[in-house]
């Protein structure tokens, strides 16, 4: 993993010490809230229904045990005792008051992290792949490049006021984990006919108002290229972004007004006349960066380790927990350990902070101090052996952290909602909560198959749901709640933005409707059809007449 | 209003002219519109007296290029602080240009954003502030940081650079 050396502390103090001053600034009157906000919003500050919000940055969702025993220890002293992990790959606090939010800053840069560009019209925290490093599909570790662009991209004083949020994501992977065909800019690792690793670069996709799957502009950009290429895609949106629309103002629709096959020209244009420049990244800085993620000191062990087949067979709900949450590692005798922070009924993401405690403990114990954040939503021990896993079990399962439904109905992404979000037209999470209520026997989890549900509260769309297998949207008809049902979403590999059913349900209505899409499905699928298999081939209509009969 | 460059407050020497008033005789420095040079260009570069262009978000910073040596002030309009692209047309004017003479943020120019537009290329400012309070601002906000990841034509050291610099100290040294 990275360390951060003298440079990146010392950036970091100093950080730290500026918005402390800007701090002060606010609250002794000297800056009005009309001034403070663009400053609070560079740091993840936000101002939301009843509280300022703190949205804290896991570059690329990957942190040490140290680094998340202390978000449970802001959650504890800043907060009211938990936090939320975002599809963002961050953890967001709800109730910290501004006066501490300094104070805050300086104990997470005591583990060096921070708060930066988690919010603004800037480059935002980079993702990628939660399985990075671990994962047997990998074609190579992402997360050097994503440290690379996490550099690049912290204080660009060119890309500081783009016209919008921009966020790039990275995936090492040919199965896509990390949604890059949904980000402004998605980068796809792949070999070339050469043979070297480089990567496809889409751009324009983006959920909120307007979805779009996003368009390749390049088939392979080298690695030493990357960052005079990411520089040319920037400066042209910089440029050339809609600014007079805060609606029409991502990168997005700017591909779809000009065409891609113009932003490619631009693209290509502006690059030719940078591509040798300083950004031009060597072999040997590149290979220092791998060298930071080396792999952990695995040990060489079987693939099978019959003590923990023994436990499989003794334990039911630990073979369920092993069958829907571990997956296979690319290290013999080694297993990638997911914890599911949505338990039957709770709040998905959220976890208190006792549980981050324990995870940063378990991760030092069982992962090589290893933890991930999800964009799903939950945490990851990615390099655990097979024989511990057992006892990494039982103590998450002390701790209500070995809910055993991942990537099931009930592992459902959902944004912060209308019980917190300033811009929400309706709640989300009281809707996921009974979702997973009326879906929270296992057996029958497991006998629908992986089904991705995702809830947003307002059409700016943070939970997602235009790339739900099911997706919902919480909207407003004069005054009540009422929520839009679209099926076939993916954000995969196979990334596609899911259709409208139809007409609206009310709150009491929808979690039924989910209930009868889902027996639909049941009734109409083949054998080892997924969810959105069945969709792609039967499409709209089996479902919309179970929703709506002759309506 | 106050224009702060080099650490110290400085003169306003220069007209502004709007697209319709009539251009001085020689002597006085000329500020106009970047459709006013295209339109005059000719005229513009004929008479004596220090030319400069004034763009705003929109304009194009490449229709400069052919006579880049001909203007000793380039001011660039900031209309609101959000609007970042006059951080891109720095650039482009300082790093693909060439252009050497007094670059000048004018507009929504606040004190968190000066060190940005530093490291753009900028190196005058117009504040709407007094004086002493836009030179304070100025250094303040010029002192706000000192690591930089970032290569731009600034000539600041980046953090890579640094590093590269140290590894090859030790390098020597361990050989």
């Amino acid at each position: 993993m990275y360390r951060y050396d003298d440079f990146d502390r010392q950036l970091l103090a100093e950080r730290t010490a500026q918005f402390r001053d800007q701090v002060a600034r606010r609250i002794s009157g000297e800056l009005t809230e009309d001034q403070f906000k663009p400053l609070r919003l560079m740091n993840g500050v936000y101002l939301q229904l009843h509280a300022y919000m703190l949205r804290v940055a896991v570059p690329y969702g990957t942190m040490n045990g140290e680094q998340m025993r202390k978000l449970g220890y802001i959650a504890r002293t800043y907060d009211k005792g938990y936090g939320h992990f975002t599809t963002r790959q961050n953890i967001q606090y709800n109730w910290p008051k501004l006066n501490e939010i300094p104070d805050a800053l300086a104990d997470l840069a005591t583990v060096e992290m921070h708060a930066i560009q988690t919010s603004g019209n800037c480059i935002r925290n980079t993702t990628t792949d939660q399985y990075a490093g671990a994962a047997a599909d990998e074609i190579e570790d992402p997360r050097p490049y994503c440290e690379l662009i996490r550099q690049w991209s912290t204080f660009h004083p060119e890309f500081t006021y783009l016209p919008r949020k921009f966020k790039i994501a990275v995936t090492g992977s040919p199965n896509d984990r990390a949604a890059v065909r949904v980000h402004d800019i998605g980068l796809r690792m792949h070999k070339n006919d050469a043979g070297e690793t480089g990567f496809e670069v889409i751009v324009g996709g983006g959920l909120g108002r307007t979805p779009f799957v996003g368009k390749t502009v390049r088939d392979f950009i080298g690695k030493n290229d990357l960052f005079s290429y990411l520089e040319a895609i920037l400066r042209v949106y910089n440029r050339f972004g809609r600014r007079d629309n805060k609606y029409k103002a991502r990168i997005k629709i700017l591909v779809h007004e000009v065409g891609v096959d113009e932003i490619r020209r631009l693209v290509e244009e502006e690059w030719s006349k940078i591509r040798d420049g300083s950004l031009r990244v060597s072999d040997d800085e590149i290979a220092q960066y791998i060298a930071q993620f080396a792999p952990p000191a695995f040990e060489e062990l079987q693939a099978n380790d019959p003590e923990f087949e023994r436990r499989k067979q003794a334990h039911p709900d630990f073979a369920a927990w092993v069958r829907s949450n571990v997956i296979a590692h690319k290290q013999p005798g080694y297993a990638i350990a997911n914890i599911s922070l949505k338990p039957i009924g709770g709040i998905p993401g959220d976890a208190t902070a006792d549980q981050m405690e324990l995870v940063g403990d378990l991760a030092d114990q069982y992962s090589f101090g290893d933890v991930r954040v999800t964009h799903e939503q939950n945490l990851v021990l990615p390099h655990v052996k097979k024989a511990d896993l057992f006892a990494l079990w039982a103590e998450l399962n002390s701790a209500l952290l070995a809910t055993a439904n991942l990537g099931f109905v009930t592992d459902i992404i959902a944004c912060p909602g209308l019980d917190y979000c300033a811009l929400a037209t309706a709640r989300s999470i009281p809707l996921s909560q009974r979702i997973s209520e009326r879906f929270g026997d296992l057996e029958r989890q497991y006998d629908i198959g992986e089904l991705k549900i995702k809830i947003s509260g307002c059409i700016n769309a943070c939970g997602h749901h235009h790339v739900g297998h099911i997706g919902i949207l919480g909207l407003d008809k004069r005054g009540k709640e009422f929520y839009q049902i679209t099926l076939g979403g993916d954000a995969s590999q196979d990334a596609s933005i899911g259709k409208i059913a139809g007409a609206g349900f009310s709150e009491a209505e929808v979690v039924d409707a989910i209930e009868a899409l889902i027996t639909r499905y049941i009734d109409i699928r083949t054998v080892g059809e997924r969810f959105i298999d069945t969709y792609r081939r039967v499409g709209m209509d089996p479902f919309k007449e179970v929703l709506y009969g002759d309506r | 209003m106050a224009i702060v460059k080099n650490d110290s407050v400085i003169e306003n020497e220069w007209v502004t002219l709007d697209d319709e008033s009539s251009i001085p005789e020689s002597g006085t420095n000329v500020l106009v519109s970047l459709g006013r040079f295209k339109a005059e260009r000719d005229s513009l570069i004929a008479r004596n007296g220090g030319l400069g262009v004034l763009l705003v978000p929109g304009d194009a910073p490449e229709d400069l290029a052919e006579d880049i040596d001909r203007f000793s002030l380039i001011a660039v309009k900031f209309p609101a602080y959000t609007d970042g692209r006059g951080y891109s047309y720095g650039r482009v004017l300082r790093e693909r240009y060439g252009y050497a003479g007094e670059m000048r943020a004018v507009g929504d120019v606040l004190r968190d954003q000066i060190l940005y537009m530093h490291r753009c290329g900028f190196d005058a400012y117009e504040l709407s502030d007094d004086d002493e309070t836009a030179l304070e601002k100025v250094r303040a906000a010029l002192r706000d940081m000192t690591v930089y990841y970032q290569p731009t034509g600034d000539g600041r050291a980046t953090a890579g650079s640094l590093r590269d610099r140290r590894r090859a100290v030790l390098d020597d040294a361990t050989s």
